[in-house]
C-alpha cells in the first residue's frame, strides 16, 4: 500500500513529465527545429549562389597569354617584306623563337605555323604592325604577349580536357602537347585580364577578347539620366503628398498610384517605354536615355516611399518651431524640414538606383540587347543618345549566346554588377549610420 | 542637337531674369525709404520662374502635337490607291518618316544635297539613302519622295516656329517678371504659389505612367485583336507564331502561357512560403537578438540580388544540377528530365528569390500581433508553439495571406528567371520537368529587337502585356487591402 503510494507521488513530482507534457514539448522542440531548418536552408541557398558566382566567375578576370621575346633584324624584315605571304614569314620567325627558347630547356616539340595558328590565332598581322609602326624597335629585343585562343584559354581553366577533346580545325590532341611544352617553359601563362574590366562586347566568334567596359559606360549613363530626374521628381512630389495636399479623392488616386506602381512588374514599364518613348516620341532605340527614362519611372515610387517616410520622421515641433519665428509653410520645409530630411532621402535614392542598376527585362524591350556595344560612346550627348548596352543587358546577352565560352564572361559580368551594388549599398548604410539622428 | 540649344537658350533667359529682378529689389531699397514686401532674392526668383515656366510647358505641349499634326497632313497627301494591297496607311505613314530621317541624315553627312532632291531622279536619291546608311526598304515611289519632303519641310518649319515662340514666350514672362518687381508686389507668396504648382505637377507623374500604361496597353490590344480574333487569343489552346514573312497563320492562344505562368509561380510559392513562414515566425518569436540582426539582413540579401543573376543561376547552376539528379543516368536513376530548362527549374529560384519578401513582410505582420495576446496564452499554460500555431498565426493569418498574395504578383510578373530558366515550348502539361512558358517571357520573345508594330505576332505582346498587367493589378489590390485592413485592425 505504501509502496504503491510512494510511487504515484513519485510521478507526479513537477520535474517528471507525464506522457502528454512529454509530447508538447516534444512538438515544441520538433517546431523550433523548423524554424532553423528553413532558416538554414535561406542560408544554405544563399550560400550556394554566392559560391557559384564566385567560383564560375573568377576565371573570367585572368587569361592566358603566350609572352616570347624575340629580335627581328632589319635584313629578315626587309626579306619579309618581300615575300608573297608577309604575315606567314613573320609568323616564321615567332615559332623559330619559340622553338629555340624550348631547345634551351631541352623541350623537343613540333611547332609550326598552323599549330601557332591554334594556338594564337593570326599573329603574323599583328607582329607586321607593331614592326610598321615602330622600324626603330627592329633588331632591339622585343617581348610580346599574345593571348591565347579561347579553347586553349578553357585547356587552362579546365573547361576543355584532354579526354573530352575532339580534335578539330580548332583545336587538336597534339597541341596539347605543345601548350604543356609551353607552359613548362614559362613561356604559355595565366595573367589577369585587364581587357574584360575595360574592353568592349566582341562578336559571337571571339569570346575571348569581350569585356564589359563599354555596357559599364552605357549604365553610368542611364544611372546619370535615372538620378537627376527621379530625385527631384521624387523629393518634390513626397513634399507635396506628406506636407501640402490636402486629405480628398485627388491625393487618395495619386497615393493608390503610387503604391500600386511600386508592384507593377518591370516589363510592363519596358512595354510603356517601348510604346511611348520608341513608338510615339521616335526617341532613339537602344539609347542609355531611354533606358534611363524607363527606369526612372520604375524607380520614382522606390524613391517617393523612402522619401516620404524620411519626412514623417521629421519631428512636427521643428515645423512649428519654423512657422513661430514667422516662417511661412514653404519655407519651413525648404529650410528646415528638407535638410533633416536628407540623409534618410539620399539613402533610399541610393537603393533605388542600386534597384535600377540591376533590373533587365525593360531594357530587353527598348533594344538594348540586339545591339553589340563594340565601342565607347564618344562624347557626352553621345553617351546618352547613342545605342550602347548596359551591365545587365550584356549579362544576359552573353548567357543567350550559344558558345559556352560566354558563360564565363557572365558570371564575370555578374561580379562587375555585384561589387557596383554592393559599393552602393555600403555607401547608403554608411549615410545612415552617419546622420541617422534619433529625435 | 537644335532641343538641347533651345532648352539652353530657355534656362539661360531665366538666369539673366533672375538676376535682373533681384537687382532691380535690390536698388528700389538702397535709400532705405522703400520697405520691400519680401526679400529681393524672391523678386528674382519670380521673374526667373516667370520666364521659364511659359517657355517650357509651350515646348513640351509642341513636341507631342507637332507629329500628330504632321501626319495628318501628310496622310492626307497619300492617295488611297498608293496604298498596296496587304499595306496599309500607318505602313505608308512610317515608311514616310524613314525617308524623311534617311534625307536629313544624308544631307548632315554630305551624300546628299537640295540640288540632287530637286532633280528628282529617284534612283539617284536612294542610292544616297542607302549610301548614307539609312533604313529604306525598297526603291522609294514619287509619292513617298514628295510625301518626305512634304514632312520634312513640315518638321523643319514647326521647329523654327517652335523656337520662336518659346524664346518671345519666355522674353515676355522676364519683361512681365522685371515690371512687376515693385515694392507692393508679394513676390514670396507669387513664387511660393509657383513652386507649389511645381510639387503638384511632380506628384502627377505618378498618375501620368499609370495612364501611359495603360493607354499603351489599350490602343495595341484594340489593334491587335482587329487583326486577330479576342476569343481565339483567351480560349486557344495552342500557342505557334509563324515569323513574319513565312506565311501561314499563327496560332495565339494564351491559355498555354497562363498555365505555364501558374504552374512555376505555384512552385516557387512551395518552396518560398513554408521557408519564409518559418524562418519569420523561428525570427520574431525564438532568435535571440544577435541571430536576429544577423540572419535578418543575411536573408535579405536575397532580395536585392538583381532576377538577372537568378536567370543566370538557374540556366548554368541549378538546371544542370537538377539533370544530374532527376535526369537521364541521374543520381536517381530515373529519366524524368530532358533538359536543364523546366518548370521546376524556374519555380526553385524564383522561390529562392521570393523567400525574403515572404518572410520580410510576415515578419512585419507577426511582429504587429500585441503582446498581450501572447501574455493571455502563455498565461493560460500554453506552450510557445502552441501560441503561435493558436493564438499567433490566426490573428495574423489575414496579413500573411496578404504577403503571399503580392509574393504571387512578384511570382507571375518575373521575367528574368523564366526567360533563361523555364524553356521556349509552350504547352499544356503538368509535368514539371519539361520546359514551359510563360506570359513575361513569350512579350520578351515577341518584342525584342522588332520595331515594325503592325504584324499580329508583334501586338500580341501587348495583349499579353495587358493580362499580365491585370492579373498583377488585382492582385496587388486584394493583397494591399488585406494587409491595410489588417494593420488597422491592431494600431
Amino acid at each position: 500500500m505504501a509502496n504503491q503510494n510512494m510511487s504515484k507521488i513519485k510521478r507526479k513530482s513537477l520535474f517528471d513529465a507525464d506522457e502528454h507534457t512529454k509530447r508538447r514539448n516534444a512538438a515544441e522542440k520538433r517546431f523550433r527545429w523548423y524554424g532553423i531548418g528553413a532558416i538554414s536552408v535561406g542560408l544554405l541557398f544563399l550560400a550556394v549562389l554566392a559560391t557559384s558566382i564566385i567560383r564560375e566567375g573568377a576565371p573570367a578576370f585572368t587569361q592566358t597569354v603566350v609572352s616570347v621575346e624575340f629580335t627581328l633584324t632589319q635584313e629578315q624584315f626587309d626579306h619579309a617584306e618581300k615575300q608573297l605571304f608577309k604575315t606567314k614569314a613573320y609568323e616564321g620567325h615567332l615559332v623559330s623563337a619559340m622553338v629555340s627558347r624550348l631547345a634551351e630547356r631541352n623541350l623537343k616539340v613540333a611547332i609550326d605555323g598552323k599549330v601557332l595558328e591554334r594556338l594564337l590565332g593570326k599573329t603574323g598581322a599583328t607582329l607586321r604592325e607593331f614592326y610598321r609602326a615602330n622600324p626603330d624597335q627592329l633588331g632591339n629585343l622585343v617581348k610580346f604577349d599574345l593571348t591565347a585562343s579561347s579553347r586553349v584559354d578553357g585547356y587552362f581553366k579546365g573547361r576543355v580536357t584532354r579526354e573530352t577533346l575532339q580534335d578539330s580545325r580548332f583545336l587538336m590532341l597534339s597541341d596539347l602537347d605543345v601548350v604543356d611544352a609551353l607552359a613548362n617553359a614559362g613561356i604559355i601563362k595565366q595573367a589577369f585580364n585587364w581587357n574584360f574590366i575595360t574592353g568592349t562586347d566582341s562578336g559571337v566568334d571571339n569570346p575571348g577578347g569581350a569585356g564589359i567596359g563599354a555596357s559599364v559606360v552605357g549604365s553610368f549613363f542611364m544611372m546619370l539620366v535615372v538620378l537627376s530626374l527621379s530625385l527631384p521628381i521624387g523629393v518634390a512630389a513626397s513634399i507635396y503628398l506628406e506636407e501640402f495636399a490636402p486629405q480628398n479623392w485627388f491625393t487618395d488616386l495619386i497615393e493608390v498610384n503610387i503604391s500600386n506602381l511600386a508592384a507593377v512588374p518591370s516589363i510592363v514599364f519596358g512595354i510603356l517605354g517601348l510604346a511611348v518613348f520608341i513608338q510615339f516620341m521616335h526617341l532613339p532605340q537602344s539609347a542609355p536615355l531611354v533606358g534611363g527614362l524607363v527606369l526612372t519611372l520604375m524607380t520614382l515610387p522606390t524613391i517617393i516611399i523612402s522619401t516620404r517616410a524620411a519626412l514623417k520622421a521629421v519631428p512636427p515641433s521643428i515645423r512649428d518651431a519654423a512657422l513661430g519665428v514667422g516662417a511661412s509653410k514653404m519655407q519651413s520645409v525648404f529650410h528646415h524640414v528638407l535638410p533633416l530630411a536628407m540623409p534618410g532621402i539620399l539613402t533610399g535614392t541610393i537603393i533605388g538606383l542600386a534597384q535600377a542598376l540591376g533590373e533587365t527585362a525593360p531594357l530587353l524591350l527598348i533594344g538594348m540587347v540586339g545591339f553589340v556595344a563594340r565601342g565607347y560612346p564618344d562624347g557626352l550627348v553621345a553617351g546618352f543618345a547613342d545605342p550602347n548596352s548596359a551591365m545587365p543587358a550584356q549579362i544576359y546577352t552573353w548567357a543567350a549566346r550559344a558558345d559556352s565560352s560566354f558563360y564565363e564572361k557572365a558570371w564575370g559580368g555578374i561580379i562587375i554588377l555585384l561589387a557596383f551594388l554592393l559599393t552602393m549599398n555600403i555607401i547608403a548604410i554608411i549615410l545612415r549610420r552617419k546622420f541617422e539622428r534619433r529625435w | 542637337m537644335p532641343l538641347l540649344w533651345l532648352i539652353t537658350i530657355l534656362i539661360i533667359l531665366s538666369a539673366v531674369g533672375f538676376i535682373f529682378g533681384r537687382s532691380k529689389a535690390w536698388t528700389l531699397t538702397k535709400d532705405g525709404t522703400v520697405r520691400l514686401h519680401s526679400l529681393p532674392v524672391y523678386y528674382g526668383t519670380n521673374t526667373a520662374l516667370k520666364a521659364i515656366i511659359p517657355g517650357v510647358f509651350l515646348v513640351v505641349i509642341w513636341l507631342i502635337t507637332q507629329p500628330l499634326i504632321v501626319s495628318n497632313v501628310v496622310s492626307g497627301m497619300i492617295p488611297s490607291d498608293a496604298i498596296s494591297a496587304g499595306s496599309s496607311r500607318g505602313l505608308v505613314l512610317s515608311e514616310i518618316r524613314r525617308t524623311a530621317d534617311g534625307i536629313d541624315l544624308a544631307i548632315s553627312t554630305n551624300v546628299l544635297n537640295d540640288a540632287i532632291i530637286a532633280e528628282g531622279n529617284l534612283e539617284t536619291i536612294t542610292d544616297a539613302l542607302k549610301e548614307a546608311g539609312a533604313v529604306v526598304t525598297s526603291n522609294i515611289t514619287e509619292t513617298i519622295l514628295d510625301a518626305a519632303l512634304e514632312h520634312r519641310s513640315l518638321q523643319t518649319a514647326g521647329d523654327v516656329a517652335m523656337s520662336i515662340v518659346a524664346i518671345a514666350l519666355t522674353l515676355g514672362g522676364l519683361f512681365w517678371g522685371i515690371r512687376e518687381a515693385t515694392p507692393d508686389f508679394r513676390a514670396r507668396n507669387s513664387v511660393e504659389t509657383g513652386v507649389k504648382y511645381l510639387l503638384i505637377c511632380a506628384s502627377l507623374i505618378a498618375i501620368l505612367t499609370t495612364l501611359g500604361i495603360i493607354l499603351s496597353l489599350v490602343f495595341n490590344t484594340i489593334e491587335f485583336f482587329r487583326l486577330y480574333p479576342a476569343s481565339d487569343f483567351f480560349f486557344g489552346t495552342e500557342w505557334a507564331p509563324s515569323f513574319s514573312g513565312r506565311g501561314g497563320a499563327s496560332k495565339l492562344g494564351v491559355l498555354p502561357l497562363i498555365w505555364g505562368t501558374f504552374y512555376i509561380s505555384i512552385v516557387a510559392l512551395i518552396v518560398a512560403v513554408p521557408i519564409g513562414l518559418f524562418s519569420a515566425i523561428y525570427l520574431s518569436e525564438y532568435a535571440s537578438p544577435r541571430v536576429r540582426s544577423i540572419a535578418k539582413p543575411l536573408l535579405e540579401v536575397l532580395a536585392g540580388i538583381p532576377t538577372i543573376v537568378y536567370g543566370l543561376f538557374a540556366l548554368l547552376t541549378v538546371g544542370p544540377l537538377l539533370v544530374s539528379v532527376f535526369g537521364e543516368g541521374g543520381v536517381l536513376g530515373v529519366s524524368w528530365q530532358g533538359g536543364g530548362r523546366a518548370v521546376i527549374t524556374a519555380g526553385l529560384v524564383m522561390g529562392i528569390m521570393l523567400i525574403p519578401f515572404v518572410s520580410s513582410l510576415s515578419d512585419d505582420i507577426i511582429n504587429a500581433v500585441p503582446q498581450s495576446l501572447r501574455d493571455g496564452s502563455y498565461g493560460l499554460g500554453a506552450t510557445q508553439s502552441e501560441t503561435v500555431k493558436q493564438v499567433i498565426l490566426p490573428a495574423a493569418l489575414p496579413g500573411i495571406v496578404g504577403a503571399i498574395l503580392l509574393a504571387a504578383s512578384r511570382a507571375i510578373g518575373e521575367t528574368m528567371i523564366v526567360v533563361l530558366g523555364a524553356g521556349a515550348a509552350a504547352r499544356l502539361s503538368l509535368n514539371p520537368f519539361e520546359a514551359m512558358t510563360t506570359v513575361t517571357a513569350k512579350i520578351v520573345s515577341q518584342l525584342t529587337g522588332d520595331s515594325d508594330f503592325a504584324s499580329p505576332e508583334a501586338l500580341v505582346a501587348f495583349a499579353l502585356g495587358m493580362t499580365l498587367f491585370v492579373m498583377t493589378l488585382m492582385l496587388n489590390i486584394v493583397a494591399l487591402y488585406i494587409v491595410r485592413k489588417y494593420r488597422e485592425q491592431y494600431d
